[in-house]
Formats: structure tokens, sequence, C-alpha cells
């Protein structure tokens, strides 16, 4: 039979559309091809810095999102109690109506009273000037249940953190030791980055409880307790010390490891730096022996430098870390049973650290030239990377964890320089030079700066008299550098009217009624709680979303958002940018297709309500709307002169960073394939923060106003401050209750304790904690047709001690229970995994009649959500306070700090607890899918 | 039944490197997408929002979980599709001809107007790489994408299965594995690749890259320990140290 005759050319598509991925908060780059005026096919962009041609799970199978059939068709008014789902279908132009009547008293009364706070939005810069405009101090996005204990120690430490402020030097690491799951952030350029490391034969490790993902393909796999990393690395940093493998140039140069500490417990600078004059910090030049400031030209900061003054002697940080991290106290032996690794196992992964750093060290041929003028002739690179995310982060131990991480890059000379890790433009940026937080507000006037910031002493709180000023008490004495806020707590606190109530709640994109809250139950029923005369104890929601989520059911009145391929976003610079270190960059996303349903970008939508209720910036003198919508907003605001969203094509269409407002710039984003890159020069490609070439670019670039050189901070100054009023300095005083624990926990120099709910978690020997599945993102990936066949389902994985002891088998079930409460779900062995460790993957349980799922999906009646058992507070200790779950410096939600005990139980007919189906206001979706732009 | 070309031109197809491959799915995913919108019928899903979503997939993800004698468990992710066998037993057990092997690539594919969908063809697979759509009736499989490698509408480097262009962490490779010179052939050797289920007789095309050895620290404590010798064992003897290496640094010496 003769082989058949086939068209091995066909037509491919119409049209392709190059924009951004919106299927997590990676935003890679996609071709979208368009055929009939359909989306036929995703791809990865080729030319993208991002991701370069490659593309995820997710971000194929965008097409299932953008078809969707949970997408939300109308503005809905609730008609029915609230979490009943049922509402009625309104025009936007009541919708729009209401939302003014709600909020427009507000405004001109007490401002404090709109919570608006947003979720996995990527347009923060965006919503906050709204907030700012309306006047409410209280404003976030969810920072603070995500990853800011990571983001805080990396600002204050080094002036940027992983992911979006800095990556590992894929293309010349030999050592890549990963802390923690990773999977949830910066999804493709880590899978390209391991890809290029395992293609050189460079080394992985990986320090995990779990075996899974990244740490499958790892060379070697260290399945840690959870909660104990940083003791981990503290041990590390004792070896490496007690050896001297440490960068001691780099140290004298480029930290703060030579400035001198004020030695005299009298003073009331006791602990803080020694400044001159200038107020710069005070090093001892070891060409002269006298004191100099750490900047002055020509000198040689000395790291065993002290001076003897009036009978006290001051010493520099390297003799406070040596006392410090010499002890035995964290020695392998010591902590080997608490991290559950044998000491030898330690020893061995810091001494491959140090033949690594410094027998395999690498050097560049690139002359440059340092903030002290002095001329270097080659880059010399410490080729060990470290990576690290929600792992480590997702403690009430993860700010110091995440400040020894960067203690132990910045001991080896592994920060900036070649092979080790590496930031992104605008970042390096220190804490100094962000905004402090602002809060003060005045009916019917815009709040007095940006709401979030990096706080430098207790002179930075939000408090009013010792009374927390917003919502969510960041910015207090419980968590002083919550510096993306605690949405987390928002609806906990605006429930118990602690510290005030509040009147509307404004929630974008979050869906803190499911898996984005703590103790989810109960917040459930705070949200539909009615007081004495029965009205709503949080008496109006605002929500917007662009799907049927769990959160839908619990507003008053929603605003239903567009998918990511029919909506104008910019991935600015001036919030969360998409920068490579070689480049700076953003992108844009517009409509490659126009919904086919009455719904609007939220920002769109925003700037709409803001001109309607006269904020300023969004209205002209007239009073008319400034700009006709997001897209208008993109490319004719100004955050300050020249600067704006994009920074590409500015001007006349030839000048980039800086420039007027240009007509023509998105055309030219998406004639560019939706994005704007900037390479580095040459010479600044490493050693950012010191080096001459890169921060005059910066400055050209509008990413700094001046160059701003900066010393790494081993030594936090601020931390010392907070500690210091603990001790008792100074006028503002912490409330009693806190004053031990900020004397211990606000350390200015990295340390370990047990994470809190440690204590009376006796009788719960097991850790649990969750993962998110490479191929899911959040509540997002169950509407998907595809990626629900992938991941339907969440056992609880259970390691072989704990499987055996129950004398489990495959099918049977396990009631889990914590301090604070139980759930009953399916189990599932696994045997690669620390032996008191279980796991699942996040997110994949649903309520029924969400997401436009059949009310017997998987999802609901045997997924299953272990918030159910995190409170968003510790249990009560008996004292009468509330103490939260969070890390005491940021205020991070401590979602791994969770324990559990493990019974077997009868298989229910459902995973325990279950809820009653909420109302789906989109039906249900389609029995038989034949997708195909054909069709 | 149907017969084999006796040999092909070139023996297209993938090199899977298990020791990169994460398990990600980005390349299930991709292959759904390219493959419901151009070859043949969509490959369509049934109850994709209900109790008991299935539809066809022509690649896979599969994880398997090791327990070597020492050290701890290790878990594998295992992509599998279509192998393109030289003897390929799906082809010579079609009853109407439908499954052929392609004489100039080898590429084995299903003419689906032929298919009668009796299903014989995924019965005779030992890989389990074929799957009937439950919609259309008719046998879908990988088709290494022949509608993308050779197709004048795609910038050049584009010309490879959707598959291996989306993969993130470069684990799957695509090329000549009947050429020894091509860059697949050499990966194969310097890597030791190896044919899934050999006594199979198949003799598939597809090579997998074995995972390289993983924990073998323990072989490195004695090799590794030099390197933290102590320089001092008390805080006042490190200073000393620190003091006497910075004096032997170019910058750090005193006047």
């Amino acid at each position: 039979m003769a082989q058949p005759q086939i068209d091995l050319s066909p037509p491919v598509s119409d049209e392709v559309r190059k924009t951004t991925c919106y299927m997590c908060a990676c935003r890679c780059g996609i071709n979208v091809h368009m055929k009939g005026g359909k989306v036929a096919y995703i791809e990865g962009n080729r030319d993208h810095p991002i991701n370069k041609g490659v593309l995820c799970a997710k971000g194929s199978a965008g097409i299932m999102q953008h078809n969707a059939p949970s997408r939300l068709r109308k503005p809905l008014l609730r008609v029915g109690p609230r979490g009943s789902g049922e509402f009625r279908e309104i025009e936007w132009d009541e919708a729009l109506d209401i939302a003014v009547s709600w909020l427009k008293p507000l405004r001109e009364t007490a401002p404090e009273k709109l919570a608006f706070f947003t979720g996995r939005d990527q347009s923060q810069s965006f919503t906050g000037w709204w907030a700012q405009a309306f006047g409410t101090p209280n404003f976030a996005a969810h920072g603070g249940f995500c990853s800011v204990n990571m983001a805080t120690a990396g600002i204050y430490t080094m002036g940027g953190a992983f992911w979006e402020f800095g990556t590992a030097d894929w293309d010349r690491a030999k050592l890549f030791i990963l802390f923690g799951v990773a999977e949830d952030h910066d999804s493709n350029p880590i899978k390209i980055g391991i890809g290029k490391l395992k293609a050189r034969g460079a080394k992985v490790i990986g320090v995990n409880p779990v075996r899974s993902g990244y740490n499958a393909v790892a060379d070697d796999w260290v399945g840690i307790t959870p909660g104990t990393d940083g003791l981990l690395i503290l041990s590390i940093v004792h070896c490496l010390m007690k050896a001297g493998k440490i960068d001691l140039d780099y140290l004298s140069r480029w930290t703060n490891a030579p400035v001198l500490v004020n030695g005299d417990p009298a003073s009331d600078e006791h602990g803080l730096f020694l400044r001159d004059a200038d107020g710069k910090p005070l090093v001892i030049d070891r060409h002269t022996g006298k004191l100099a400031a750490f900047d002055a030209p020509g000198i040689y900061p000395d790291l065993t430098g002290h001076l003897r003054r009036a009978g006290v002697t001051h010493r520099s940080v390297m003799h406070h870390m040596a006392a410090r991290y010499l002890s035995d106290e964290y020695a392998p032996e010591t902590v080997a049973d608490r991290t559950g690794l044998p000491a030898a196992r330690i020893r061995t992964l810091a001494a491959e650290i140090a033949r690594v750093a410094f027998d395999e060290a690498i050097e560049i041929a690139q002359p440059w030239t340092d903030f002290r003028s002095e001329r270097h002739e080659t880059m010399v690179g410490r080729p060990v990377a470290f990576h690290a995310m929600r792992g480590i982060s997702a403690h009430s131990n993860g700010f110091q964890t995440a400040r020894a991480l960067h203690m132990l890059q910045i001991l080896l000379g592994a920060v900036e320089s070649p092979g080790s890790f590496r930031f992104k433009p605008p970042y390096p940026k220190p804490a100094e030079a962000h905004p402090r937080p602002h809060f003060t507000a005045t009916p019917g006037q815009p709040l007095d700066g940006p709401h979030l910031g990096y706080p430098l002493g207790p002179e930075n709180l939000a408090l009013d008299n010792g009374k927390p000023i917003r919502i969510d008490k960041a910015f207090t004495w419980e968590n002083p550098l919550s510096a993306h806020g605690l949405m987390h707590m928002v609806i906990s606190n605006a429930h118990a009217g602690d510290p005030y109530r509040i009147d509307t709640l404004f929630l974008y994109m979050a869906n803190m009624a499911w898996n984005s809250s703590m103790n989810t139950a109960s917040v459930m029923k705070m949200l539909t709680d009615t007081d004495e005369r029965g009205d709503y104890v949080i008496p109006r929601i605002i929500y917007s979303d662009a799907y049927s989520s769990e959160m839908v059911a619990y507003a008053d009145l929603v605003l239903p958002d567009t998918t990511y391929l029919e909506r104008h976003d910019c991935i600015s610079l001036l919030d969360r940018p998409i920068c490579e270190p070689d480049a700076m960059a953003d992108a844009i996303r517009w409509p490659v297709v126009e919904p086919d349903r009455d719904v609007r970008g939220f920002q769109s939508v925003l700037l709409d309500l803001g001109a309607r209720l006269g904020l300023p910036g969004m209205v002209d003198e007239d009073g008319a709307p400034k700009y006709a919508d997001y897209a208008d907003y993109m490319v004719r605001h100004e955050r300050k002169p020249g600067v704006g969203p994009l920074s590409g094509w500015r001007g006349n269409g030839d000048e980039h960073g800086r420039g007027a407002p240009n007509p023509a710039q998105l055309d030219r984003y998406i004639a560019n394939g939706g994005f704007f890159a900037a390479h580095v020069p040459d010479e600044a490609r490493f050693f950012k923060p010191w080096n001459k070439a890169y921060q005059d670019w910066a400055v050209t670039m509008g990413l700094l106003d001046k160059p701003s050189p900066y010393l790494f901070q081993l030594y936090v100054e601020p931390l010392r401050r907070f500690q210091l009023a603990a001790e008792g300095k100074g006028d503002l005083q912490p409330p009693e209750h806190l004053r031990e624990r900020i004397r211990q926990q606000l350390d200015p120099l990295p340390l370990w304790y047990a994470p809190l709910s440690d204590e009376g978690s006796e009788g719960f020997p097991v850790h649990a904690l969750t993962q998110r599945p490479m191929a899911m993102y959040h509540s997002w990936g169950t509407q998907n047709a595809w990626l629900r066949q992938i991941h339907g389902k969440n056992p609880l994985y259970m390691p072989t001690k704990w499987w055996d002891r129950l004398g489990l088998k495959d099918g049977d079930w396990v009631r889990v229970t914590s301090p604070h409460g139980s759930i009953t779900v399916p189990a599932a062995h696994m045997a690669a995994l620390n032996e008191d460790t279980v796991w699942t993957w996040n997110a994949i349980g649903k309520r029924k009649g969400a997401w436009a799922l059949d009310k017997g999906a998987p999802e609901a009646t045997q997924g299953f959500l272990l918030n159910h058992v995190i409170h968003e507070l510790l249990p009560p200790k008996g004292d009468g306070l509330r103490w939260s779950n969070s890390d005491p410096v940021t205020g991070q939600a401590a979602w791994f700090d969770l324990r559990v005990r493990l019974e077997k139980t009868d298989a229910p007919t459902e995973s325990q607890p279950a809820f009653d189906a909420i109302r789906s206001p989109v039906g249900q979706g389609p029995k038989d899918l034949r997708w195909s732009s054909k069709t | 039944m149907t017969s084999l070309p006796a040999s092909t031109e070139r023996k297209l197809g993938l090199v899977i490197d298990l020791d990169t491959c994460v398990g990600c799915h980005a390349c299930v995913v991709s292959c759904k997408g390219w493959n419901t919108e151009n070859y043949g019928a969509p490959l369509s899903d049934q109850d994709p929002y209900g109790a008991d979503p299935t539809g066809t997939f022509l690649n896979r993800v599969h994880s398997y979980e090791v327990q070597p004698e020492t050290g701890p468990a290790q878990l594998f992710h295992f992509p599998k599709s279509c192998l393109h066998c030289e003897d390929a037993p799906c082809v010579t057990v079609c009853p109407t001809g439908a499954s052929y092997k392609r004489a100039e690539d080898g590429i084995v594919l299903v003419n689906e107007s032929a298919c009668i969908g009796c299903g014989l063809c995924a019965w005779a697979c030992p890989y389990g790489a074929r799957e009937l759509d439950a919609a259309e009736g008719v046998m879908k499989k990988c088709t290494l994408c022949v509608d993308r490698i050779y197709n004048d509408n795609l910038p050049e480097e584009d010309r490879l299965p959707a598959c291996v262009r989306t993969c993130p962490a470069g684990a799957r490779h695509f090329g000549d594995l009947g050429d020894p010179d091509s860059d697949v052939s050499r990966l194969v050797v310097e890597r030791g690749g190896f044919d899934l289920m050999p006594e199979q007789g198949t003799k598939p095309v597809n090579k997998y890259l074995p995972p390289r050895p993983k924990d073998g620290w323990e072989g490195q404590v004695d090799v590794l320990a030099p390197f933290l010798a102590p320089v001092a064992e008390e805080p006042k003897g490190f200073l000393g140290w620190l003091d006497r290496a910075l004096g032997a640094l170019p910058g750090g010496d005193r006047p």
C-alpha cells in the first residue's frame, strides 16, 4: 500500500500577536497564534528576556483559561445572603454608581474605613497610587502571606533578594544550592537555569524535606527538618569562618563587616554604628590605622578594626560575628539532631561550598572602577549560587533564616560576583533608597505618601499613641518591618474590630474565602457574621475577579475582570519588573482578542471609579476623567518628570528610561513583541552596588536619581534600633508583652530560633507542608480542562515511617489534627521525604459550586486544603492576648510552621470538612470538549 | 496486516534526558495544544469540568520513586510518547493500513481516514503510547510534529516538535538518530543513552539519557575534610588569623 500523502507545510496561523503570559506570576513572553480571529495556539516568545522561547504547562494551557466556562460575564449584585452565590446581573453604570455611593462618603469622612487589598495583582504601583489618592492607609498586596520575609531580608541585607530582584548566575555557577520549595516563583527561568547547569555538569544540591520537582533532579538531596534551614546555614557559616574560608577582600571592601559598632552599654546609641558628622558609618583604614568614612577614596577598611575611646572599646561588625558564629552553639554536632542531618553531612556540605568558592574561583578580564575610585583589572567570581523562596520564607523564623542565607552568600563573596548571585535592575537598591511607610489619613485628601516602605527605626512605625493605624497592624511592634502589609490579617482584624471596624472591604484577585486564607472555615464565617442589629460585621464587600472563584460568593458587588488575553497591563519597572542581570526590561499586555462578555479590565475600572470619585491625578482641572482607560494611563502617567509606567521608546521614540510620554509608545512595544529591553554595559555587569559604571548607567536610565553606592549590611542597624528600644532606650517604647521577643528576635545579626508555634505543639510530632505543582498556579489551574487532568487530586503524601506506623495501605484515609483543628483526607505513600514530614499540593481542593465545576469534581470531594488546620493566630497562651501566627519581624504568614498528628480513619464519603455547594453565577462547564479554532 | 519499510532514510526521534527532566508537564500541554489544532482531529476531553475528566494526550509524564540499597529514596520524572520504533508492532498489527511508518524519516503515523478505531495497535504497543480519541473514534499518537518539522510557514528555528521547543529545562532533544554524527547521536554516546524495554524487540528510535549518580556525599567526607581545617578555635585566635591574612592581601598590608 502506498504511503499517504500528507501536507507537511500546513498554514500555522493567520497572525501571531505577542503579549505577556498571566498563567502565573512569572510573566513570560508569549506568541499567540490567531486563526479566524480566534486564539489557536500559544507558545513562548524566543526573544523575550524571561523565558527565551520556552513555556511551561500553565502557559501552554492558556487557551483553556481564556475559554474557561468559569469566566464571569457581567457585573453582579448580591441578592441572597452572603456566601449563597445568589446574584442579579447589573449594568456597569449601576455597578459603578453603587461603588461610588459606598466609597464617596467614606473618603469624605473616614477614608481608613475602606480597606483595599489586592492579591496576585501585577499592577501594584498603580493600585497603590489609586489607594493613596483615595486616602486610606489600608492598602497592600498579597506579599504578607507570600514571601515578604525573603524580599525584606534581602532588601535590608543586600539591597535585593531572589526572583524579581536577582538570580543565580546560571551561565557560570559550578555549584547551585536550592533551599526549600521554589517551583512556585520564577518558574521558567529556574528551569532554564537548571537545564544550563545540568548541560555543563555543574552540581545541584537540594535542601528540602520533600524530594520532588527540582529536588528530584538534584545530585544531592538534604532532607532537612522543616523550619531549621537557618540553623543549618549558621552551622555552615560556623564551619567556614572557623576554617577561614571567607572572602576577606570582599568583606573588607563591600560590606559593613569592618564598620565600627558603638560598644558603650550606657550610650543611647549602643550597638549602632559609629558615624562621622555627615552620618557616614566609620571604619578603621588599614593603611593609616585611623578612622575614616566607609566610602573615603583610597582607604582599605580593616575587618579587625577597633577603637578605644573614653574607656570604651568599639569593635567592628566582624568582631561581633566571630563572637557569635564561632560558638559551639552552631557546631554541626550541636545542630545535627535539631536539623535532622548528620554532622558529617553538614561538614561535607560546608567543605564543598568552600572548595568550589575558593579553589574553583573564576575571573573575567573586564576592568572596572569602584565607588572609592579604585580601578580593578578583572572581575573575580565565586561560582557558588543559591536560591530560596517560600520554603524558608513561610516560617515564623523566615526573616532571620533568609538573612542568614544572604550572610552566607556575602561571606563567600558570592553576591554580584561572576558565577554567583546577580541583581536584576532596578536592583540593587538598599532599604534607605526605598520610601518609608506612609499612613496619615485626612478626610477628603490623599494619603501623605506611598503606603508601603522600609522602616529604619521605631519612628517609622504606623502607630497613633501606640495604637495600630492600619487595619492589618502592619508596621507595628508586632511586626515592625512588614513591608508588604499583612493581607492575611485583614478579615480577622476587621471582624474583631481590632484596631477598629471598617465599612468596605475591596479585594482584587485574592481568593480570601478559600485557599488564600488561613483558617478558611472561620474566615467564611467572619465574612457572613452579623451584629446585634442583623447587619454584616464587615458591612460591604466589593470584589473583582475574572473567574467564578470561591470569594465571589462572599461579595456584595462583583466587578468582572477580563482574561489576560483581553486586557492592557504593564509589567513596570515601578513595581515588579521582568529584568535580567544583563538587561533592564519591562513589558505590556494588550488585548489580542476583545472580550465576548460584558467585562472590563480591572485597572480601567479603577480609573473610572477614581474619576467618578474625583480622586486627584485621575481628573483634570474641570473634573473630567484624565485617562480614557488603563492603556492611556500606561502611556501618559508620569510618576516623576520623564519617568512613567513604561521605560521604552519615550519622548519621540528614541529615548529610553527617561523621556516625555510618547503617544505611539504601545505600538512600539507591540512591534517589538510586547516588551522593551536595554542591555547593561559590559563594565557595569557585576559588582553593581559599588560599580561606578553601573551606578552612572542606572541614573541615565531613570533607575536611580543619583549614584547611590552602599555596603552590604551583614549587621542591620534598623533591627538594632528596635532592639535598643526593647532594651528601654529612646522615647518610643514597645508594649511590655513584646519587649522580650523584640530584644531576642530583632537581632541585628542573623540568628535561629525555633518556629514560634513549636511552643505548645507537644503531641503534634509531624510537620505538614504544601507545595505548588509546576503545572498549576494557586486556585487558577483547576478551572482549566487540561491542567486539572494533570493535578485533579491532592493526597496527603506520607513518609515511610508514618505510613508503616499507622499501618496504612493504598486508598486509606487519615485524620490530620493540629492544635487548631482536624481534616480527614486521602493518604499516599512517598519514601523520598524527611521522616517526620507530610505534604500535599497547594490549592487543588475546591469548594463545590465554584470554578464552574461539577459538584462531584474530585477537587471538591477528595481534594482538600491544609488551610483549615492553620490558624492566623497562635493558640491562646493564657495571657489574654492575640498572638499572630506570623514572623515577628515582617508579619509573614507562617504557613510552614504547621505541626500535626495523624490517625488512620475509615474512609468518609468525601474529604472533611465538607461545605455546602455555593450557587454558581456562571453555570457549569460542558460535558465534552473538542477545542479547536476550526470549530 | 500492514508492513513496515525495510529501512528508512533517516531515523527521526527524541532523546529525553532523565537527569534533567523536572517533571513540569510543559511538553505534555504544549503537545496537546499543537496537536489539538493541527494534524488530524482535535484531541478531545470528556467530562472536562466534571467528576472524572479524561482526555486524549499524545505525551504524558509519569513519576516513579526508586529506593536504592543505600542512600535516600529518589524520584524520577519519565515523559513518555511514541518511540517511533523500527520494528513497530503497532504498524504490523493494523488491519487497514492506517498505521504506517514513513520510509523517508521513520515517523510512525496514523492515517485517520483509514483508521477504524479497532484499538489493536494500542494493544500491540508495549509502551502504552497510543490513545483512542473518544469523541472522534480514531487512534491518536505522537506525530513527532510532522506538520512542524518540515513546515515552510514556520521560521527554521521553530521546525521542531512542540514538546522540544517548549521544554524549559532543555531535557528534550530532536534529531536523526540514524546519523551517528548528529548532535542527538553524539549525546546518546556521551551520556550512555538507552532503549526503553529493549527486550520487547521493538528497536525504539527514541532514546533516554539515564540520571547521573546521586547522593554520593559520603564518599566525599574524607576528600573534602581538609577544606575545613580550622585556622583558630576561639574568636580571639580567629581575629589574629584574620589580621595576618589581611596583611597578606594586596590591598590589606599595613604600611
